[in-house]
């Protein structure tokens, strides 16, 4: 997994490629809890993600309860099977998708 | 049919999703169909490391077998503590983001993407089957 951070100001982009699964996702645990101080508009591109488990939705939500309080988080790109997995797990109704 | 035995370890979670997806490889699986076995089989292999011997070590048995209709049975052993995952009540997936709790969704996404889930406790050992059938229709 490969995790690519933009910010533009109080906008913060992360680009998620490969899979994000039970070993990969204390990483991008680890980059959410150390980067959102400050950030008011948060993005996830998911476009290059190929892959995600419990785990990586664990991260997600944490993410967005995080942004709840201070902001707005949107997510961007995913592909059909990433989809479907967000549909299944009621994720679609809790994350924005622009 | 194919065995791996295997330390119920996290860090052997590669092997494991190596190993089951070096079984299916001659079927040139669709990717969704591909990724709901990974899913599958990385939720089960996950819930075995973290819980079933712990703070003890243990082994993992993960065997799987292609049948004609077609369908991939893939079966989980181990000898842990006595433990029904799919006795858990299925997580409530309506709630906003403030009330969810991740607890539980494992299980859940193995139960949704898999035609059938059997679970039984025989000679002190846990046997958890997933069955996903092949072809046709995509679910």
């Amino acid at each position: 997994m490969n995790i690519i951070k933009k910010a533009e100001g109080t906008k913060l982009t992360i680009s998620i490629e490969g899979r994000l699964d039970t070993m990969t996702a204390p990483e991008l645990e680890q980059v959410v809890k150390t980067s959102l101080d400050g950030v008011e508009t948060l993005v996830f591109d998911l476009k290059a993600l190929e892959y995600i488990s419990s785990a990586g939705l664990r991260v997600l939500l944490a993410a967005q309860k995080v942004m709840n309080k201070q902001g707005d988080m949107s997510v961007t790109g995913c592909s059909e099977d990433v989809m479907e997995i967000f549909e299944v797990t009621g994720f679609s109704e809790i994350l924005h998708f622009v | 049919m194919e065995k791996l035995c295997i330390k119920a370890k996290l860090e052997n979670l590669v092997d494991v999703t190596a190993f089951v997806e070096s079984q299916l490889e001659t079927l040139d699986l669709p990717m969704k169909t591909q990724m709901q076995i990974d899913l599958a089989v990385e939720e089960i292999f996950v819930n075995i490391a973290n819980y079933a011997y712990s703070p003890e070590d243990g082994l993992a048995i993960i065997e799987v077998e292609l049948t004609e209709d077609p369908r991939v049975i893939i079966t989980f052993i181990d000898n842990g503590k006595p433990f029904d995952p799919l006795a858990k009540e299925d997580p409530d997936i309506t709630k906003s983001a403030e009330d969810r709790k991740v607890g539980g969704l494992g299980i859940f996404m193995v139960k949704k993407s898999m035609d059938d889930v059997f679970y039984e406790y025989k000679d002190g050992q846990n046997i958890l089957r997933i069955e996903k059938r092949l072809g046709a229709i995509e679910r």
